[in-house]
């Protein structure tokens, strides 16, 4: 009996799995295959991966998105850390206000998003990189909050005010003895704040200028043109770097809890 | 010494206020007057426009079907994980992560390999002998593609509800003589319910307001009011119609989340990832 029960969780778990990673593998392979048709192999090749590389339009936009989701997450960390401490010493009413402001973007449309800061940028300034820029900081700026918000409040005041009793400045104590407490939440939020960043498409859809593309609204372009197989080799790339990257967080944090069981 | 850490979130407040309130103000602003600036409901009453409110029953039918089989998948599979013992349940959790990390547009081209006419699911039934099915440009198939979106963001609140729940209460139970069925319905069940609603408002949100899953997978036969509102500002030109309907589709969903909120205990930290 138990074991039946045992064995069907198993069975359920692999069966997710299959849905999930499926279609995923199903992009891999056909990156390797030498046909334009999907249900014909046509034997294996590299030729989609050597146009890749070739092909400006891809790399522009790669450059695109490294540049604004990279600048926006450090944007991003920048802003949330330091209202996280202003929060933290803020009165209580305010802060529910403050609260209340930064959980719009995140549970609203964002199709609304996208075409508010559009409206905004449209009938004031203008579509750029600036408009995306300042898009993709306010996508992330409340996942930073919600990640060094709780670090903050579990870090240690005792050793801030000892700190501060033996001289030091307000932003000296916070860089000596707070920050290094509420780091992993910083590097938590700046992840969350690029992955948001970088999945986005919609609020990059509506806020981009004529002529710039991210990754997302060159796919969207390609996908509605038709198929184009090098943007199966373009997913393998993606999954191997995303797996590459899981795995050295995952080492990362790794070491990060065997130095604090050390501790 | 005054503490001039309150000082700190000053730029994050000039930044709320101008990218976060003020484009909101915009969109109410264009929602609520017509081209030439004067003052109009009529962007609003659009809703009542056939187009616009069957667009909109579509998205809630679609939305609520995609949020529905998410909830079905994902609970079993968030119990099950969630219940494990051992070490690498930490692995597995992060294998069931792992998706969302693609972009989404390259799940969706995976999808429409998948499920188009010459797709690799027809190959497969033909190769069964088996009579081949037409799924693109349906309603199942923005279903199906929603789902698969979606699936992780159920998976991980479930998850972490039901990995919360004391170990003490379900053995203190057991002991009382409550059997499997008792302590899943009576134990797990309840104190599950806010990751489920955590669940629900990041499955059903975003499925609300899709329009790229319908604009690949459905084509251009099903309107979503995703679609409308990307239709109104990209081709049509009509900001005033686009903002009165985006109006409307924020109503809609700061009014469902009260609701949810309401249902749910009241947790302060919805989104607790």
């Amino acid at each position: 009996m138990v074991n039946i029960k045992k064995l069907s969780g198993r069975l359920y778990i692999v069966l997710i799995l299959l849905i999930l990673y499926a279609p995923l593998a199903i992009l891999i392979i056909c990156s390797f295959n030498n046909s334009k048709a999907r249900n014909i192999w046509g034997g294996f090749t590299l030729h989609w991966y050597a146009d890749l590389v070739h092909n400006q339009e891809v790399l522009e936009a790669l450059r695109t998105s490294l540049l604004l989701t990279v600048s926006a997450a450090l944007i991003a960390v920048v802003l949330g850390t330091l209202a996280c401490v202003g929060m933290s010493v803020m009165g209580k009413k305010l802060r529910a206000v403050l609260i209340n402001i930064t959980n719009i973007p995140m549970l609203n449309a964002d199709i609304v998003t996208g075409v508010a800061i559009m409206l905004l940028f449209a009938h004031f300034l203008t579509l750029g990189f600036g408009s995306m820029l300042i898009a993709h900081v306010t996508l992330g700026v409340p996942y930073v909050i919600i990640n060094v918000m709780p670090r903050l409040r579990d870090a240690s005041k005792g050793v801030y005010e000892a700190a501060l009793d033996l001289g030091a400045s307000q932003t000296y104590a916070f860089f000596k003895v707070v920050l290094p407490e509420i780091f992993p939440g910083i590097i938590a939020g700046f992840l969350f704040a690029f992955t948001v960043s970088m999945d986005d498409f919609v609020v990059t859809y509506f806020t981009k200028g004529p002529g710039i593309n991210t990754i997302s609204t060159m796919l969207y372009q390609q996908l509605r043109r038709g198929i184009n197989p090098q943007m199966y080799a373009l997913s393998t790339l993606f999954l191997i770097s995303i797996l590459l990257i899981l795995g050295m967080v995952y080492r990362f944090s790794e070491i990060n809890t065997s130095k604090r069981e050390d501790n | 010494m005054t503490d001039n850490r309150r000082l700190w979130s000053g730029p994050y407040i000039i930044w709320s206020a101008g990218f976060i309130l003020l484009p909101l103000l915009m969109v109410i602003y264009y929602g609520m007057t017509n081209g030439d600036g004067s003052f109009t409901w009529d962007n609003l009453a659009a809703f009542a426009d056939p187009i616009h409110y069957r667009a909109f029953i579509n998205s809630v039918v679609i939305a609520f079907g995609s949020t529905l089989f998410c909830l079905l998948l994902a609970y079993p599979l968030a119990l099950i994980l969630g219940r494990r013992k051992g070490k690498n349940t930490d692995i597995l959790i992060m294998i069931f992560i792992i998706p969302m990390w693609i972009n989404f547009l390259l799940r969706i081209l995976a999808l429409q390999m998948i499920l188009s006419n010459t797709g690799i699911l027809n190959a497969l039934l033909e190769f069964l002998g088996l009579a081949p099915v037409h799924l693109m440009y349906s309603r199942t198939a923005i279903m199906i593609g929603m789902v698969y979106d979606y699936l992780p963001f159920m998976i991980l609140p479930i998850y972490n509800a039901i990995r919360k729940i004391d170990q003490d209460v379900i053995e203190a139970a057991g002991d009382l003589g409550a059997d499997g069925l008792t302590i899943l319905t009576r134990i797990i069940l309840p104190l599950s319910v806010p990751g489920v609603i955590s669940g629900i408002i990041m499955v059903f949100i975003p499925s609300i307001s899709e329009f790229v899953v319908a604009d690949i997978l459905g084509g251009s036969k099903i309107l979503l009011y995703g679609n409308v509102i990307d239709q109104e500002f990209n081709l049509s030109s009509n900001w005033n119609l686009g903002s009165g309907l985006s109006i409307v589709l924020m109503l809609f969903i700061f009014a469902s989340m009260a609701i949810m909120n309401k249902t749910g205990s009241g947790e302060e930290d919805m989104v607790s990832w």
